[in-house]
Protein backbone atom coordinates (compact mmCIF):
# COMPACT_ATOMS: atom_id res chain seq x y z
CA UNK A 1 0.00 0.00 0.00
CA UNK A 2 0.77 3.84 -0.64
CA UNK A 3 1.58 5.76 2.78
CA UNK A 4 2.48 9.74 2.67
CA UNK A 5 3.65 11.82 5.21
CA UNK A 6 6.00 14.52 6.50
CA UNK A 7 9.61 13.43 6.73
CA UNK A 8 12.32 15.50 7.79
CA UNK A 9 9.69 18.72 6.81
CA UNK A 10 9.51 17.50 3.20
CA UNK A 11 6.18 15.10 1.75
CA UNK A 12 7.02 11.81 1.12
CA UNK A 13 5.42 8.65 -0.37
CA UNK A 14 6.36 5.09 0.25
CA UNK A 15 4.88 1.75 -1.21
CA UNK A 16 5.07 -0.88 1.60
CA UNK A 17 3.59 -3.79 2.15
CA UNK A 18 1.04 -3.76 5.17
CA UNK A 19 2.50 -4.80 8.58
CA UNK A 20 6.22 -3.84 8.05
CA UNK A 21 7.68 -1.81 10.56
CA UNK A 22 8.42 1.40 10.52
CA UNK A 23 12.43 1.40 11.83
CA UNK A 24 12.15 -1.07 8.47
CA UNK A 25 10.92 1.20 6.33
CA UNK A 26 13.30 3.97 7.39
CA UNK A 27 16.35 2.08 6.60
CA UNK A 28 15.34 -0.19 3.79
CA UNK A 29 12.72 1.70 2.06
CA UNK A 30 14.04 5.29 2.53
CA UNK A 31 17.70 4.94 3.57
CA UNK A 32 17.69 6.85 6.09
CA UNK A 33 19.90 4.28 8.52
CA UNK A 34 20.26 6.86 11.40
CA UNK A 35 17.51 5.47 12.95
CA UNK A 36 19.31 1.90 14.61
CA UNK A 37 17.53 -1.26 15.65
CA UNK A 38 19.07 -3.43 18.54
CA UNK A 39 16.47 -4.70 20.50
CA UNK A 40 13.53 -4.77 18.42
CA UNK A 41 11.12 -4.50 21.55
CA UNK A 42 10.86 -1.34 23.33
CA UNK A 43 13.87 -2.00 25.94
CA UNK A 44 16.50 0.06 24.43
CA UNK A 45 15.12 3.17 22.54
CA UNK A 46 18.17 3.20 19.62
CA UNK A 47 15.31 3.36 17.12
CA UNK A 48 13.17 6.44 18.85
CA UNK A 49 12.06 9.10 16.36
CA UNK A 50 9.83 12.10 16.59
CA UNK A 51 6.16 11.71 15.60
CA UNK A 52 4.40 15.06 15.84
CA UNK A 53 7.31 16.30 17.75
CA UNK A 54 7.00 13.11 20.41
CA UNK A 55 9.68 10.57 20.80
CA UNK A 56 8.22 6.95 20.03
CA UNK A 57 10.13 3.55 19.01
CA UNK A 58 9.98 3.02 15.40
CA UNK A 59 10.44 -0.51 16.15
CA UNK A 60 6.89 -0.96 17.62
CA UNK A 61 4.93 0.49 15.24
CA UNK A 62 3.68 0.04 11.43
CA UNK A 63 4.93 2.29 8.58
CA UNK A 64 0.45 2.96 8.48
CA UNK A 65 0.54 4.72 11.95
CA UNK A 66 3.04 7.40 9.83
CA UNK A 67 -0.21 7.95 7.50
CA UNK A 68 -0.35 12.21 7.33
CA UNK A 69 2.06 12.36 10.03
CA UNK A 70 5.33 14.96 10.83
CA UNK A 71 7.95 12.48 11.23
CA UNK A 72 11.92 14.05 12.53
CA UNK A 73 14.54 11.14 12.10
CA UNK A 74 18.39 11.92 13.43
CA UNK A 75 19.12 13.16 9.54
CA UNK A 76 16.50 15.87 9.92
CA UNK A 77 17.64 17.35 13.17
CA UNK A 78 20.35 19.91 11.41
CA UNK A 79 18.77 22.73 10.01
CA UNK A 80 20.58 25.23 7.19
CA UNK A 81 23.89 22.79 7.76
CA UNK A 82 23.90 24.05 11.04
CA UNK A 83 23.64 21.16 13.83
CA UNK A 84 21.17 20.80 16.29
CA UNK A 85 22.10 22.30 20.17
CA UNK A 86 21.96 19.25 21.03
CA UNK A 87 23.78 17.99 18.70
CA UNK A 88 26.13 19.87 19.43
CA UNK A 89 26.21 19.84 23.15
CA UNK A 90 26.93 16.01 22.35
CA UNK A 91 30.03 16.39 20.22
CA UNK A 92 31.58 19.33 22.58
CA UNK A 93 30.87 17.31 25.59
CA UNK A 94 31.99 13.96 24.39
CA UNK A 95 28.64 12.59 24.74
CA UNK A 96 29.80 9.87 22.44
CA UNK A 97 31.44 6.89 22.01
CA UNK A 98 30.34 4.20 19.55
CA UNK A 99 27.28 5.81 18.43
CA UNK A 100 25.10 3.53 18.13
CA UNK A 101 22.37 5.21 20.94
CA UNK A 102 23.29 8.52 19.91
CA UNK A 103 20.49 9.00 17.54
CA UNK A 104 17.63 7.77 19.69
CA UNK A 105 19.35 9.73 22.80
CA UNK A 106 19.30 13.04 20.92
CA UNK A 107 15.94 12.91 19.73
CA UNK A 108 14.28 12.00 22.98
CA UNK A 109 16.36 15.02 24.39
CA UNK A 110 14.82 17.04 21.98
CA UNK A 111 11.57 15.95 22.77
CA UNK A 112 12.40 16.57 26.46
CA UNK A 113 13.76 20.03 26.44
CA UNK A 114 10.16 21.05 24.04
CA UNK A 115 8.29 20.35 26.98
CA UNK A 116 10.69 20.85 29.96
CA UNK A 117 13.46 23.59 28.52
CA UNK A 118 15.24 23.48 31.84
CA UNK A 119 15.47 20.65 33.00
CA UNK A 120 17.40 19.07 36.13
CA UNK A 121 19.96 16.61 35.94
CA UNK A 122 17.28 14.61 37.75
CA UNK A 123 14.65 14.96 34.94
CA UNK A 124 17.20 14.70 32.00
CA UNK A 125 18.43 10.90 33.33
CA UNK A 126 14.55 10.57 33.90
CA UNK A 127 13.58 11.25 30.13
CA UNK A 128 16.51 9.33 28.99
CA UNK A 129 15.90 6.31 30.97
CA UNK A 130 14.16 4.41 27.96
CA UNK A 131 17.58 4.67 25.97
CA UNK A 132 20.28 2.49 26.96
CA UNK A 133 23.90 3.52 25.89
CA UNK A 134 26.33 0.61 26.34
CA UNK A 135 29.85 2.89 26.33
CA UNK A 136 29.62 6.35 27.87
CA UNK A 137 28.07 5.56 31.43
CA UNK A 138 26.00 8.43 30.76
CA UNK A 139 27.28 11.24 32.65
CA UNK A 140 28.65 12.81 29.64
CA UNK A 141 24.81 12.45 27.95
CA UNK A 142 23.28 14.02 31.10
CA UNK A 143 26.18 16.89 30.88
CA UNK A 144 25.40 17.51 27.27
CA UNK A 145 21.58 17.54 27.27
CA UNK A 146 22.02 20.20 30.36
CA UNK A 147 24.60 22.54 28.46
CA UNK A 148 22.36 22.62 25.66
CA UNK A 149 19.17 23.40 27.57
CA UNK A 150 20.99 26.34 29.10
CA UNK A 151 22.47 26.93 25.95
CA UNK A 152 18.81 27.25 24.16
CA UNK A 153 17.40 29.09 26.68
CA UNK A 154 19.59 31.82 26.83
CA UNK A 155 19.30 31.54 22.77
CA UNK A 156 15.31 32.40 23.12
CA UNK A 157 15.96 35.22 25.37
CA UNK A 158 18.21 37.00 23.15
CA UNK B 1 -3.61 -6.87 -0.05
CA UNK B 2 -3.42 -4.15 2.88
CA UNK B 3 -3.67 -6.26 6.44
CA UNK B 4 -3.57 -2.95 8.60
CA UNK B 5 -6.50 -0.51 9.29
CA UNK B 6 -6.40 2.73 10.86
CA UNK B 7 -10.04 3.45 11.17
CA UNK B 8 -10.94 7.08 12.31
CA UNK B 9 -13.90 6.07 14.07
CA UNK B 10 -15.51 3.39 16.40
CA UNK B 11 -18.07 2.74 12.95
CA UNK B 12 -14.76 1.89 10.69
CA UNK B 13 -13.22 0.19 13.22
CA UNK B 14 -16.48 -2.43 13.42
CA UNK B 15 -16.82 -2.30 9.63
CA UNK B 16 -13.50 -4.14 9.71
CA UNK B 17 -14.36 -6.39 12.82
CA UNK B 18 -17.53 -7.23 10.92
CA UNK B 19 -16.14 -8.41 7.86
CA UNK B 20 -12.67 -10.14 9.30
CA UNK B 21 -13.76 -11.55 12.62
CA UNK B 22 -9.62 -13.06 13.09
CA UNK B 23 -8.72 -9.14 12.90
CA UNK B 24 -6.98 -7.94 15.98
CA UNK B 25 -7.28 -4.60 17.77
CA UNK B 26 -4.28 -2.71 19.00
CA UNK B 27 -3.57 0.96 20.74
CA UNK B 28 0.06 1.41 21.49
CA UNK B 29 1.91 -1.60 19.80
CA UNK B 30 4.25 -1.89 23.03
CA UNK B 31 2.57 -5.38 23.84
CA UNK B 32 1.72 -6.42 20.92
CA UNK B 33 4.24 -5.69 18.82
CA UNK B 34 6.83 -7.63 21.96
CA UNK B 35 4.73 -11.16 20.66
CA UNK B 36 3.90 -10.42 17.16
CA UNK B 37 6.86 -10.23 15.16
CA UNK B 38 8.23 -11.32 11.52
CA UNK B 39 5.83 -13.95 9.43
CA UNK B 40 2.94 -13.70 11.89
CA UNK B 41 2.96 -9.96 11.70
CA UNK B 42 3.00 -9.53 8.31
CA UNK B 43 0.31 -12.04 8.17
CA UNK B 44 -2.22 -10.67 10.56
CA UNK B 45 -5.19 -8.59 9.71
CA UNK B 46 -4.77 -5.15 12.47
CA UNK B 47 -7.27 -2.85 13.60
CA UNK B 48 -4.50 0.37 15.01
CA UNK B 49 -7.37 1.97 17.22
CA UNK B 50 -5.22 5.24 18.05
CA UNK B 51 -6.55 7.28 15.41
CA UNK B 52 -9.84 7.02 17.07
CA UNK B 53 -11.35 9.98 18.69
CA UNK B 54 -14.46 7.97 21.09
CA UNK B 55 -11.54 5.84 22.53
CA UNK B 56 -9.13 9.17 24.01
CA UNK B 57 -9.45 12.19 26.41
CA UNK B 58 -10.16 12.16 29.63
CA UNK B 59 -13.62 13.41 30.71
CA UNK B 60 -14.42 14.67 34.47
CA UNK B 61 -17.73 13.87 34.49
CA UNK B 62 -18.95 15.26 38.34
CA UNK B 63 -19.29 11.91 40.18
CA UNK B 64 -16.12 9.84 38.16
CA UNK B 65 -13.67 10.91 35.68
CA UNK B 66 -13.60 8.30 32.24
CA UNK B 67 -10.30 7.92 30.62
CA UNK B 68 -10.38 6.97 26.94
CA UNK B 69 -8.68 3.45 26.76
CA UNK B 70 -6.26 4.64 24.05
CA UNK B 71 -5.40 7.64 25.66
CA UNK B 72 -0.97 7.31 25.86
CA UNK B 73 -0.29 7.34 30.04
CA UNK B 74 1.87 10.77 29.23
CA UNK B 75 -1.37 12.26 28.05
CA UNK B 76 -2.67 10.50 31.55
CA UNK B 77 0.35 11.86 33.60
CA UNK B 78 -0.75 15.53 31.94
CA UNK B 79 -4.27 15.72 33.23
CA UNK B 80 -4.90 17.65 36.48
CA UNK B 81 -7.80 15.23 37.35
CA UNK B 82 -6.33 12.37 37.06
CA UNK B 83 -3.39 13.55 39.06
CA UNK B 84 -5.64 15.06 42.17
CA UNK B 85 -8.28 12.24 42.34
CA UNK B 86 -6.32 9.39 41.86
CA UNK B 87 -2.64 9.99 42.54
CA UNK B 88 -2.17 5.99 43.07
CA UNK B 89 -2.89 5.74 39.48
CA UNK B 90 -0.72 8.31 38.47
CA UNK B 91 2.33 6.56 41.01
CA UNK B 92 1.52 3.84 39.28
CA UNK B 93 2.12 4.75 35.77
CA UNK B 94 4.97 7.22 36.41
CA UNK B 95 6.91 3.72 37.33
CA UNK B 96 5.82 2.13 33.76
CA UNK B 97 7.72 1.21 31.25
CA UNK B 98 10.30 4.09 30.17
CA UNK B 99 9.29 7.56 28.88
CA UNK B 100 8.97 5.99 25.40
CA UNK B 101 6.72 3.55 26.64
CA UNK B 102 4.45 5.63 28.30
CA UNK B 103 4.31 7.84 25.10
CA UNK B 104 2.79 4.74 23.56
CA UNK B 105 1.69 2.88 25.43
CA UNK B 106 -2.23 2.87 27.37
CA UNK B 107 -4.47 1.62 29.86
CA UNK B 108 -6.75 -0.27 27.30
CA UNK B 109 -3.63 -2.32 26.53
CA UNK B 110 -2.43 -3.02 30.10
CA UNK B 111 -5.63 -4.26 31.36
CA UNK B 112 -6.30 -6.48 27.99
CA UNK B 113 -2.79 -7.74 28.30
CA UNK B 114 -4.37 -8.76 32.00
CA UNK B 115 -0.57 -9.38 33.02
CA UNK B 116 -0.03 -10.29 36.79
CA UNK B 117 2.45 -7.63 36.66
CA UNK B 118 0.28 -4.55 35.07
CA UNK B 119 1.32 -1.90 36.99
CA UNK B 120 -2.39 0.08 36.39
CA UNK B 121 -4.29 -2.83 37.36
CA UNK B 122 -3.47 -2.98 41.48
CA UNK B 123 -4.66 1.23 41.44
CA UNK B 124 -7.73 -0.13 39.28
CA UNK B 125 -8.82 -2.75 41.88
CA UNK B 126 -8.43 -0.61 45.08
CA UNK B 127 -10.01 2.34 43.18
CA UNK B 128 -13.17 -0.11 41.90
CA UNK B 129 -12.87 1.26 38.84
CA UNK B 130 -15.43 0.01 35.80
CA UNK B 131 -14.51 -0.62 32.76
CA UNK B 132 -16.97 0.70 29.55
CA UNK B 133 -16.83 -2.24 27.53
CA UNK B 134 -18.44 -1.40 23.20
CA UNK B 135 -19.37 -3.36 20.75
CA UNK B 136 -21.55 -2.46 17.69
CA UNK B 137 -24.40 -3.37 19.02
CA UNK B 138 -24.14 -2.36 22.60
CA UNK B 139 -22.54 -0.87 25.45
CA UNK B 140 -21.65 -2.76 28.56
CA UNK B 141 -20.12 -1.94 32.28
CA UNK B 142 -18.31 -4.33 34.18
CA UNK B 143 -15.84 -3.94 37.38
CA UNK B 144 -12.23 -4.55 36.67
CA UNK B 145 -11.47 -7.44 39.03
CA UNK B 146 -14.59 -9.42 36.86
CA UNK B 147 -13.65 -8.25 33.63
CA UNK B 148 -9.72 -10.03 34.25
CA UNK B 149 -9.50 -14.07 34.89
CA UNK B 150 -6.08 -14.95 34.93
CA UNK B 151 -2.74 -14.23 32.80
CA UNK B 152 -3.70 -12.87 29.47
CA UNK B 153 -6.93 -13.51 29.73
CA UNK B 154 -9.89 -11.08 29.79
CA UNK B 155 -14.11 -11.33 29.30
CA UNK B 156 -13.78 -9.89 26.02
CA UNK B 157 -15.90 -11.25 23.34
CA UNK B 158 -14.80 -11.16 19.64
CA UNK B 159 -16.07 -7.62 18.06
CA UNK B 160 -16.04 -5.86 21.88
CA UNK B 161 -13.59 -3.22 22.60
CA UNK B 162 -12.64 -1.62 25.42
CA UNK B 163 -13.80 1.92 25.39
CA UNK B 164 -12.93 3.25 28.65
CA UNK B 165 -12.04 3.44 32.09
CA UNK B 166 -14.17 5.15 34.53
CA UNK B 167 -12.92 6.17 38.44
CA UNK B 168 -15.46 7.17 41.01
CA UNK B 169 -13.88 10.49 42.53
CA UNK B 170 -14.32 11.34 46.09
CA UNK B 171 -12.87 8.25 47.84
CA UNK B 172 -12.41 9.23 51.43
CA UNK B 173 -8.35 7.96 51.27
CA UNK B 174 -6.20 10.90 51.66
CA UNK B 175 -2.84 8.92 51.32
CA UNK B 176 -2.26 6.90 48.30
CA UNK B 177 0.68 5.26 47.09
CA UNK B 178 2.27 2.58 44.96
CA UNK B 179 5.49 0.90 45.39
CA UNK B 180 6.80 -1.58 42.83
CA UNK B 181 9.81 -3.59 43.50
CA UNK B 182 11.80 -4.49 40.21
CA UNK B 183 15.55 -5.72 39.23
CA UNK B 184 16.11 -1.90 38.47
CA UNK B 185 14.68 1.42 38.62
CA UNK B 186 13.89 1.52 34.97
CA UNK B 187 12.04 -0.67 32.44
CA UNK B 188 11.78 -3.29 35.02
CA UNK B 189 8.37 -5.59 34.88
CA UNK B 190 7.47 -6.14 38.87
CA UNK B 191 8.45 -8.67 40.89
CA UNK B 192 6.02 -7.58 43.22
CA UNK B 193 3.88 -4.33 43.85
CA UNK B 194 1.32 -2.76 45.96
CA UNK B 195 -1.00 -0.11 45.53
CA UNK B 196 -2.48 1.36 48.84
CA UNK B 197 -5.31 4.21 49.86
CA UNK B 198 -5.51 4.63 53.31
CA UNK B 199 -6.40 7.11 55.97
CA UNK B 200 -5.15 7.63 59.42
CA UNK B 201 -6.20 9.33 62.52
CA UNK B 202 -4.95 11.90 64.09
CA UNK B 203 -3.26 9.67 66.24
CA UNK B 204 -1.66 8.21 63.36
CA UNK B 205 -3.84 4.82 63.68
CA UNK B 206 -4.72 2.92 60.39
CA UNK B 207 -8.42 4.48 60.31
CA UNK B 208 -9.22 2.23 56.84
CA UNK B 209 -7.63 1.15 54.18
CA UNK B 210 -7.51 -0.32 50.72
CA UNK B 211 -4.81 -2.51 49.33
CA UNK B 212 -3.79 -4.34 46.02
CA UNK B 213 -0.72 -6.78 45.10
CA UNK B 214 0.72 -6.90 41.88
CA UNK B 215 2.87 -10.25 40.50
CA UNK B 216 1.99 -12.46 43.38
CA UNK B 217 -0.73 -14.89 41.71
CA UNK B 218 -2.45 -14.96 38.33
CA UNK B 219 -4.40 -11.93 38.85
CA UNK B 220 -4.05 -8.97 41.06
CA UNK B 221 -5.01 -9.83 44.98
CA UNK B 222 -7.04 -7.36 46.84
CA UNK B 223 -6.75 -9.12 50.78
CA UNK B 224 -9.94 -7.93 51.98
CA UNK B 225 -9.43 -9.77 55.59
CA UNK B 226 -6.31 -7.75 56.11
CA UNK B 227 -7.88 -4.34 55.21
CA UNK B 228 -10.78 -5.35 57.64
CA UNK B 229 -8.22 -6.58 60.11
CA UNK B 230 -5.98 -3.43 59.95
CA UNK B 231 -8.64 -0.99 60.35
CA UNK B 232 -8.48 0.75 63.45
CA UNK B 233 -5.05 -0.60 64.50
CA UNK B 234 -1.92 1.47 65.05
CA UNK B 235 0.39 1.86 62.12
CA UNK B 236 3.46 -0.37 63.95
CA UNK B 237 5.91 -2.70 62.99
CA UNK B 238 4.15 -5.40 64.77
CA UNK B 239 0.87 -4.62 63.38
CA UNK B 240 2.10 -4.64 59.66
CA UNK B 241 4.55 -7.81 60.48
CA UNK B 242 1.43 -9.62 61.65
CA UNK B 243 -0.96 -8.38 58.31
CA UNK B 244 2.42 -10.08 56.43
CA UNK B 245 1.99 -13.71 58.07
CA UNK B 246 -1.88 -13.30 56.97
CA UNK B 247 -1.58 -11.81 54.04
CA UNK B 248 0.31 -15.51 52.84
CA UNK B 249 -2.73 -16.99 52.31
CA UNK B 250 -3.92 -15.08 49.83
CA UNK B 251 -0.87 -15.56 47.95
CA UNK B 252 -0.18 -17.81 45.27
CA UNK B 253 2.90 -16.28 43.29
CA UNK B 254 5.12 -18.37 40.74
CA UNK B 255 8.69 -19.14 39.97
CA UNK B 256 10.04 -17.48 36.93
CA UNK B 257 12.65 -15.43 35.21
CA UNK B 258 12.54 -12.90 37.42
CA UNK B 259 12.11 -13.67 40.92
CA UNK B 260 11.46 -17.05 43.05
CA UNK B 261 7.79 -17.84 44.47
CA UNK B 262 9.50 -17.82 48.20
CA UNK B 263 10.96 -14.14 46.99
CA UNK B 264 7.69 -12.72 46.25
CA UNK B 265 6.23 -14.16 49.46
CA UNK B 266 8.92 -12.76 51.48
CA UNK B 267 8.97 -9.20 49.87
CA UNK B 268 4.98 -8.68 49.91
CA UNK B 269 5.16 -9.18 53.48
CA UNK B 270 8.15 -6.63 53.95
CA UNK B 271 6.61 -4.23 51.63
CA UNK B 272 3.79 -3.76 54.24
CA UNK B 273 6.24 -2.30 56.39
CA UNK B 274 6.84 1.03 53.79
CA UNK B 275 3.18 1.74 55.07
CA UNK B 276 4.55 3.02 57.86
CA UNK B 277 7.67 5.42 56.16
CA UNK B 278 4.55 6.64 54.04
CA UNK B 279 2.24 7.30 57.02
CA UNK B 280 4.69 9.14 58.66
CA UNK B 281 5.68 11.24 55.90
CA UNK B 282 1.81 11.76 55.27
CA UNK B 283 1.40 13.01 58.91
CA UNK B 284 4.48 15.35 58.66
CA UNK B 285 2.61 16.81 55.46
CA UNK B 286 -0.71 17.64 57.02
CA UNK B 287 0.95 19.34 59.59
CA UNK B 288 3.26 21.58 57.13
CA UNK B 289 0.18 22.45 54.76
CA UNK B 290 -2.95 21.33 57.44
CA UNK B 291 -5.56 23.71 59.06
C1 LIG C 1 10.15 -2.24 27.08
C2 LIG C 1 8.80 -2.44 27.69
C3 LIG C 1 8.61 -2.16 29.05
C4 LIG C 1 7.37 -2.34 29.64
N1 LIG C 1 7.24 -2.07 30.97
C5 LIG C 1 6.04 -2.25 31.58
C6 LIG C 1 5.88 -1.99 32.96
O1 LIG C 1 6.81 -1.55 33.65
N2 LIG C 1 4.67 -2.22 33.52
C7 LIG C 1 3.61 -2.67 32.80
O2 LIG C 1 2.54 -2.84 33.36
N3 LIG C 1 3.73 -2.93 31.48
C8 LIG C 1 4.92 -2.72 30.84
N4 LIG C 1 5.04 -2.99 29.51
C9 LIG C 1 3.91 -3.54 28.77
C10 LIG C 1 3.07 -2.52 27.99
O3 LIG C 1 3.80 -1.36 27.68
C11 LIG C 1 1.82 -2.10 28.75
O4 LIG C 1 1.06 -3.21 29.09
C12 LIG C 1 0.96 -1.11 27.93
O5 LIG C 1 0.01 -0.54 28.77
C13 LIG C 1 0.25 -1.78 26.77
O6 LIG C 1 -0.54 -0.81 26.11
P1 LIG C 1 -0.58 -0.73 24.50
O7 LIG C 1 -1.59 0.28 24.15
O8 LIG C 1 0.77 -0.52 23.95
O9 LIG C 1 -1.08 -2.22 24.16
P2 LIG C 1 -1.15 -2.96 22.76
O10 LIG C 1 0.15 -3.65 22.51
O11 LIG C 1 -1.64 -2.03 21.73
O12 LIG C 1 -2.28 -4.03 23.07
C14 LIG C 1 -2.10 -5.05 24.02
C15 LIG C 1 -3.23 -6.06 23.94
O13 LIG C 1 -4.45 -5.47 24.33
C16 LIG C 1 -5.41 -5.49 23.29
N5 LIG C 1 -6.03 -4.16 23.31
C17 LIG C 1 -5.38 -2.95 23.39
N6 LIG C 1 -6.27 -1.95 23.48
C18 LIG C 1 -7.50 -2.52 23.44
C19 LIG C 1 -8.83 -1.99 23.50
N7 LIG C 1 -9.05 -0.68 23.65
N8 LIG C 1 -9.86 -2.84 23.44
C20 LIG C 1 -9.65 -4.19 23.31
N9 LIG C 1 -8.42 -4.74 23.27
C21 LIG C 1 -7.35 -3.92 23.33
C22 LIG C 1 -4.66 -5.80 22.03
O14 LIG C 1 -5.43 -6.60 21.18
C23 LIG C 1 -3.46 -6.59 22.54
O15 LIG C 1 -3.79 -7.94 22.65
C24 LIG C 1 6.28 -2.80 28.88
C25 LIG C 1 6.46 -3.05 27.51
C26 LIG C 1 7.70 -2.86 26.92
C27 LIG C 1 7.87 -3.12 25.45
S1 LIG D 1 15.15 -1.27 18.75
FE1 LIG D 1 13.36 -0.23 19.31
S2 LIG D 1 13.60 -0.04 21.42
FE2 LIG D 1 15.31 -1.27 20.91
S1 LIG E 1 27.83 5.49 22.66
FE1 LIG E 1 27.89 3.36 22.34
S2 LIG E 1 25.95 2.77 23.04
FE2 LIG E 1 26.00 4.80 23.62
Amino acid sequence: MNISFHLNGRPVTVRVPSGKRVVDVLRQDLNLTGTKEACGSGECGACTILVEGRARLSCLMLAVQLKERHVVTIEGLASGGLLHPVQEAFVEYGAVQCGFCTPGMILAAVDLLKRNPLPSGEEIREAVSGNLCRCTGYARIVDAILAASRRMARGKKR
Amino acid sequence: MNRVHLPRSLEGAWEILDRVPEARVYAGGTDLFVKLQGEARSRAVLVCLERIRELRGIRDAGKHVWIGACTPYTEILSDPSVQEHFPVLSDAIRKLGSPLIRNMGTMGGNICTASPAGDTLPPLYILEATLEIRSHSNTRRIPVQDFILGPGQARLEPGEILSGIEIQKGHPYPVHFYEKVGQRQALAIAVVSLAVMMRLSEAGDIEAIRMAFGSVAPTVVRPLPIETQLAGAPLDEKTLREAGAMLQAHLFPIDDIRASARYRRRVSANILQRLRLRGKASMKDSHRFGP
